[in-house]
């Protein structure tokens, strides 16, 4: 593959948590890999494209912790390549995607299939959560040693919850051997039964079966547990309830390396909305009540919860257009994420613009051990710039996702991704194609 | 039976139809006072006017009802199509077996197809909530709801709130205690919100793993002791329990649950002397109500059915009039 073309960022606002910084300055990417932080005009390149990003941040791209790609053998819900192009034009430079294909990526083969398949779309960096059960059947561990070796960051059987604690138990105990995370998406299999909403006063008056918060607590409450009890390294997430929250505190406080995320929806939205029965609101962890979404957004902001996660669960317009109780959980979230974030967090002075950056990249690439969330001279050539300002309302039909349904669909936001920039190449860029082509010379 | 005489006798007090703009009868929980009283009020009327719900009137000939349920009903389905016919209208039946919807179609799918054949008014029932409410976002024609899952069922709250209405004059004032499985029934839920608008108190009655204690939170009062708000009553409507919907028992057995729920002659000496007994139906002999009680002088139930036509036809002649404009002339 032939170098891309150096790229100078002049006239943002760099903000990159990893090294603590919020200021003007200009970024020489080149060769893949930043290589300069307001460079001296002598070592601009004679050759390199300008992307004037005034009134921009410049942020390194956001990593996401978990989307549903669905390829293989669920094609009509996504594909890598339009998850991949949701992804790009969301902000995100790193996806990891989810194991519940069909066939689920439960084989070394898996995951090397799903890494070709990515490397020709060209949309962001994609790593693969592979199966933390042989074919996610939550009985028996897949192969996990012979997965890491493929590749895989992480294990999960997300989004089908793990109801069998000794397979997490044995799984959080043999993956200390790789220093590779465990991801559980915590829920009780037991307590939800033929729940479709939050259960809470909305769900008793329009009579829809509840998903107990109890059951996600009960389940956090476990994984943590045998997260101490056996060291192993455990990502919980997203999560939902005030109950989580409190748990994840108190064993942070007392030292046990356990991580947790959340998704935007659920630190905006609420269960009023499942009034309309329209199944757009119909995804998971469900839209709780007020008073969880307020403590989530606390603890997203005082670090709590370490990461957002898009929870990108998409599924195609015949499935979702079913009745309520069928229709499955679900919506296109990747190119909303940033801007809900923007929208519900950051302008609301509920968090920094740098705090917000640092848990939907830097922390996301930290729990999954892989490169990204920074911009210090060395790292991938991986940015996201965005326009902070820009009112904008989310129409769904627009969306480049092959699932065209959004819980956010008609919402005013305000932020957006102006240029993604993937190994030093732009992906995205909602400006004419070729006025970041400026080059330079004297 | 009727305590309160509707005072019209003849087609010409309805030509015009009253104040009405909605095309769908969705839930109660929605309508305005207003819209609930003209509603029994029209039942009113038409039900004097059917003598009895007996005789036809064709005020909307040549208009069509079609039953799309996709749960099983023989009642409701009936009361639908006698309320259609009593009218001079035609109607149609589609059931979920044997029809298109077996062979995969979706319901969304079925009612467009259905509507497609020249319909007025879809009535429409189905396990899941809300399902009429998707359909009165996709169809043109009317929509009204015969249940939809554990969320409402409208004519039945109608019903029960006529029948309560010809007995006492008024709701206004009156303890009416749900009794059951509240948390399976739409029956259940559209009795509170139209109770509630019409001025009546509603206790829901029943073991704590059928009455959720939000009910309190939404302003209702809730009670696991039948015989603890006996004598405050002046209406019972108990409801049937769903077997059918559970998951695991919310309760140890069905003998424990009559012995502490089941309306039987000992609990009603402990009633006012003027207490109305009421169920939807179909209701379980000896499980939540004696024979002696379903049959005895303060049971309503057979004029349930009776309104249960009357309702309906309010229903279908008001949402007409909404679709084609007040000054329509249906004669």
């Amino acid at each position: 593959m032939s170098e891309p073309t150096p790229i100078l960022i002049e006239n943002g606002r760099l903000i990159d948590p990893s090294q603590n910084v919020d200021r003007p300055a200009r970024l020489l990417l080149r060769r893949g890999r930043v290589e300069a932080i307001d460079p001296g005009d002598d070592e601009i390149p004679l050759y390199c494209h300008r992307i004037d990003a005034a009134g921009c941040i410049v942020a390194p791209g956001l990593v996401d912790l978990g989307a549903e790609f669905r390829e293989p053998g669920r094609e009509e819900d996504e594909t890598i390549q339009s998850g991949g192009a949701a992804a790009v034009a969301g902000g995100y430079t790193s996806v990891l995607c989810l194991a519940n294909t069909d066939p689920p990526i439960d084989t070394p083969a898996g995951v090397e299939l799903v890494r070709r398949i990515a490397q020709a779309a060209a949309g962001p960096r994609l790593h693969v959560v592979a199966c933390l059960s042989e074919g996610r059947r939550g009985e028996q561990m897949a192969q996990l040693g012979l997965l890491a070796e493929a590749g895989a960051v992480a294990f999960s059987d997300s989004p089908r919850p793990t109801g069998n604690s000794a397979l997490i138990k044995s799984a959080l105990d043999y993956c200390r051997m790789f220093d590779i995370p465990i991801f559980d998406r915590p829920v009780d299999p037991d307590l939800v039964n033929r729940g479709v909403m939050h259960e809470g006063c909305v769900s008793l008056v329009l009579g829809l079966a509840g998903l107990p918060t109890e059951a996600e607590d009960l389940a956090v409450a476990r994984d943590v547990r045998l997260a101490e009890a056996t060291g192993g390294r455990l990502h919980v997430g997203p999560v939902s309830t005030m109950g989580s929250v409190d748990l994840i505190r108190r064993v942070k406080s007392r030292g046990i390396r356990v991580t947790a995320s959340v998704c935007p929806q659920n630190l905006w939205q609420t269960d009023e909305m499942l009034r309309s029965f329209d199944s757009r609101f119909k995804v998971h962890p469900p839209l709780r009540s007020a008073r969880h979404v307020e403590m989530l957004c606390q603890a997203v902001a005082d670090g709590t919860i370490d990461a957002i996660q898009s929870g990108h669960m998409p599924r195609s317009r015949e499935k979702k257009m079913n009745d309520f109780d069928q229709a499955p959980f679900g919506a296109s979230t990747l190119e909303t994420s940033l801007a809900v974030v923007a929208t519900r967090l950051v302008h609301s002075e509920l968090m920094s613009w740098s705090a917000a950056i640092e848990r939907m990249s830097t922390a996301p690439a930290a729990i999954a051990g892989i490169e990204g969330g920074s911009l210090a001279i060395g790292s991938p050539a991986d940015v996201a710039i965005i326009d902070p300002d820009e009112v904008w309302t989310v129409d769904s039909e627009a969306f480049l996702s092959n699932c065209q349904t959004s819980p956010h669909d008609g919402e005013e936001v305000r932020g957006r991704v102006i240029y993604t920039i993937v190994a030093g190449e732009v992906r995205y860029t909602r400006r004419p194609a070729l006025e970041h082509l400026a080059i330079s010379g004297n | 039976m009727a305590t309160s005489e509707p005072g019209a006798t003849d087609t010409a007090s309805l030509t015009f139809p009253p104040p009405w703009n909605r095309r769908h009868l969705l839930d109660l929980e929605s309508l305005s006072v207003e819209e609930i009283t003209t509603l029994l009020d029209t039942a009113d009327k038409l039900k004097t006017l059917t003598d009895g719900c007996r005789r036809k009137v064709s005020l909307l000939g040549g208009r069509t009802l079609a039953n799309l349920f996709f749960e099983n009903s023989t009642r409701t389905r009936n009361s639908f199509s006698l309320a259609a016919k009593r009218l001079g209208a035609d109607t149609v039946e589609f059931s979920s077996s044997g029809s298109s919807v077996s062979k995969g179609e979706t319901f969304v799918d079925t009612a467009k197809t259905i509507q497609a054949m020249g319909v007025d008014w879809v009535v429409t029932r189905h396990s899941t909530p809300g399902t009429p409410h998707l359909l009165a976002r996709e169809l043109q024609c009317s929509v009204l709801s015969a249940g939809d899952g554990a969320h409402e069922h409208p004519t039945q709250g109608l019903l029960d709130m006529l029948t309560i209405r010809q007995h006492r004059g008024s709701l206004a004032g009156l303890t009416v205690a749900l009794v059951g499985d509240i948390a399976h029934s739409r029956t259940a839920r559209s009795n509170m919100w139209g109770l509630r608008k019409l001025g009546a108190h509603v206790i829901v009655c029943g073991p704590a793993t059928l009455v959720s204690p939000r009910w309190t939170e939404l302003g209702f009062e809730v009670a696991h002791s039948l015989d603890e708000i006996l004598d405050r009553c002046d209406v019972l409507n108990l409801l049937r329990i769903q077997f059918e919907r559970f998951q695991s028992r919310p309760f140890p057995s069905v003998h424990e649950y009559a012995n502490r729920y089941a309306m039987n002659g000992q609990r009603m000496r402990r009633c006012k002397s003027d207490i109305l007994i009421m169920a939807p139906g179909p209701i379980n002999r000896g499980v939540e109500i004696t024979p002696e009680v379903a049959d005895g002088p303060h049971s309503v139930i057979l004029e349930q059915v009776t309104n249960g036509i009357a309702v309906r036809m309010a229903a279908l002649w008001l949402l007409a009039g909404a679709e084609q404009g007040a000054s329509s002339n249906y004669e």
